[in-house]
């Protein structure tokens, strides 16, 4: 159990917020919710709408697609967005593979919160350019 | 249930029920959570032990709202009859039981001011339940440490009480989350908290600066209209209101006086900001004290002058050493971390029940909540967890009454029209219906989402439909129904309604497509 106080610290330190002032971070600790989950427990399940966005404090999560593992996450990874940026139900499930400590925001609030933080959503969009990078990669 | 040791006459002298010694369960509290999950468990045949500090029932409901109004309706006057289940739709506060008299309690304790009971009105109900039910507690009988032992049966739980000492190897904790929580802000030994706010006319006259913007703080603020000079609200980001997320999240109606205060400048400024800290006024200035906030917004620090200031920042859930004994907790409630089934999801064999079940989470779809830390919603779980707990110690699960495949359509219907548990715990709590071949469909209860559609609930992982109501915070409610095939998932929303009529030819249409489509239609 972190306090707000402490959550801000850990965010700070995390790429997808560096470039917000404490007082943005401190707001958005309060719009985020703290939620843990047991090793080997689904966060996120393919084909189910109504996700929300998470981000890793701590411990590790697979991404399994169709029953097969195709990546890990960890500390400061973030998942969820694209099912909610696009309105579809997530493409993958999300399974903690290790006690899995993270930030969660309600998929309804993701879009206000980018469109108030322009710094997030810039980072967040270079988080995805090397995903899609990274998928180019492979497939090549 | 005589048979069971509810009486508890033959162990010891005490007259109070439950003396020290072995259990199969115990349970901690006596608010509506405990008094729920002792019924169920003794309507399941479980033997248990009920013990609680409190010298009488009621839980926090003997303290608080502590303007003594309840933010959760009873209407006494509903479309559904007062004598069916259905109407547990439209009666938020009064406890599950099956006897006539036992159930629908509250609105025959209310005195027609408001569909809003007060707090004594709420205090009898529960009171008046324990009464009828004969639900037994050891009340003055504080749980002050827990261990683990090696017991004859494997490991078990050892509670510590001012009583003595229980053994169990399975414990359900319902002790609220009741515990007075203030955030590390510097002079935060100047602020009063929620729960030790006085009598309202003592702060006639003062400025009073409230931290939080939470319904605690809201309804402080509501109160204290009447008498408080100015009043300030403050927390990091912007309150949420009901009305606009269009669910329990946020502040509710009844509170929302003081922002409507606020955005016509009566006197009541409502800040989006984080509170630097607190420290004593100058002498002679007239303030005693000082408040400094940075706003969210990135403008100019602001030092507020101000005579009280009350920390309305929540409570956290008091576990004693629990977490040393591996319960893992989150959120600044420091709610324990749980399965779909209410179990610490680190340490077996620890359940809880009431409002501390909101640490299950579920789905949580579309970011909305379920309303387990609600009478209306924690009684459901209740029910559940006690059908759970009684599998675990040994009762067996008797298969679920079948249902004639002509009349599954109808049954479903039913389900989605009216039934109280999917109304009010919405996308968290489903009937399932099993599919299997052999035997055709059969009604297994109700069973947490979660658990259902990760297979691992006491439904098996069988073939399978799950029927909920959702929200998706647009205003809409509508029924989901969910196909589990060969292991795998599949949701199909049914229309919504704007009358919420779900026994519609448009919805049976869709359900019997649906039952189509899992070869039962």
């Amino acid at each position: 159990m972190a306090t707000r106080d402490e959550i801000v610290d850990q965010i700070a330190g995390f790429a997808l917020f560096a470039d917000l002032t404490t007082p943005q971070l401190e707001r958005i600790a309060h719009m985020f919710e703290e939620e843990v989950f047991p090793d080997g427990a689904r966060v996120l399940r393919q084909g189910l709408s109504g996700s929300a966005f998470y981000i890793i404090l701590d411990g590790e999560a697979e991404v399994v697609i169709d029953g097969t593992q195709r990546a890990t996450l960890a500390r400061g990874d973030f998942f969820g967005e694209v099912s909610i940026l696009l309105g579809e139900a997530p493409g993958a499930d999300i399974v903690a593979s290790r006690p899995l400590r993270t930030l969660v925001l309600a998929g309804p609030a993701v879009h206000q919160v980018l469109l108030d933080n322009p710094p997030l959503m810039y980072r967040m969009l270079q988080a995805q350019a090397r995903r899609l990078r990274n998928a180019n990669r492979w497939r090549s | 249930m005589a048979e069971l040791s509810q009486a508890g006459g033959d162990r010891s002298a005490d007259p109070r029920p439950f003396p020290p010694g072995d259990y199969p369960v115990v349970v901690v509290g006596s608010g509506a959570g405990a008094i729920q999950v002792s019924y169920s468990l003794r309507r399941n045949g479980v033997d248990h032990a009920v013990l609680s500090a409190d010298p009488s029932p009621g839980g926090m409901f003997r303290r608080w709202p502590f303007f003594q109004r309840l933010l959760s309706w009873t209407k006494p006057y509903a479309p559904v009859a007062r004598d069916s289940p259905a109407y547990e739709r439209y009666d938020w506060n009064s406890l599950l039981a099956d006897g006539p008299g036992e159930r629908a309690i509250m609105p025959d304790l209310m005195d027609g001011t408001s569909y809003f009971p007060s707090r004594p009105e709420m205090e009898l109900n529960l009171a008046t339940f324990v009464e009828r039910t004969g639900t037994l507690i050891r009340y003055d009988c504080r749980w002050t440490a827990t261990r683990r032992e090696d017991g004859p049966d494997g490991e078990r739980f050892v509670l510590e009480t001012t009583d003595g000492e229980y053994r169990a190897a399975t414990l359900v904790f319902a002790v609220g989350v009741a515990e007075p929580y203030s955030p590390p802000t510097p002079g935060i030994e100047l602020a009063a908290h929620y729960a030790d706010t006085r009598p309202a006319e003592t702060y006639a006259g003062k400025r009073v600066f409230i931290m939080g913007k939470q319904n605690s703080g809201f309804e402080l603020a509501t109160g204290l209209l009447p008498w408080a000079r100015r009043i300030v609200l403050c927390s990091p980001s912007p309150a949420k209101l009901s009305v606009n997320t269009r669910s329990l999240v946020g502040v509710r109606a009844r509170y929302v006086q003081p922002f409507e205060d606020h955005v016509l400048g009566g006197g009541v400024s409502v800040l989006d900001a984080s509170i630097g800290g607190i420290v004593r006024g100058e002498e002679g200035s007239g303030s005693p004290f000082l408040v400094t906030v940075r706003p969210s917004d990135g403008g100019e620090d602001l030092a507020i002058e101000i005579d009280e200031v009350i920390s309305a920042t929540g409570f956290v859930t008091p576990l004693l050493d629990l977490p040393a004994l591996g319960v893992t907790t989150f959120g600044q409630a420091r709610l324990p971390a749980q399965t779909a089934y209410w179990e610490s999801a680190t340490v077996p064999g620890i359940f809880f029940a009431g409002t501390i079940g909101q640490g299950s989470a579920g789905l949580k779809k579309h970011g909305l909540p379920a309303n387990s830390g609600a009478v209306h919603g924690a009684r459901y779980n209740a029910r559940v967890l006690a059908a759970h707990i009684a599998r675990r110690v040994g009762s067996e699960r008797p298969a679920g009454p079948t249902i004639a495949a002509a009349g599954l359509l109808d049954r479903i219907i039913a389900e989605i029209a009216t039934a109280p548990e999917l109304w009010h715990q919405r996308a968290y709590l489903a009937k399932v219906i099993s599919l299997d071949p052999s035997s055709g469909p059969r009604d297994e209860g109700i069973v947490p989402l979660a658990a259902f559609v990760d297979a691992a609930g006491d439904d098996g992982a069988g073939n399978a439909i799950a029927l909920t109501l959702e929200a998706d915070g647009s205003g809409a409610i509508y029924p989901v129904l969910y196909l589990r095939q060969a292991g795998k998932v599949e949701e199909r929303p049914i229309d919504a309604d704007a009358l919420l009529r779900f026994d519609t030819p448009a919805a049976r249409s869709q359900v019997a497509a649906i039952l189509v489509e899992a070869g039962v239609g």
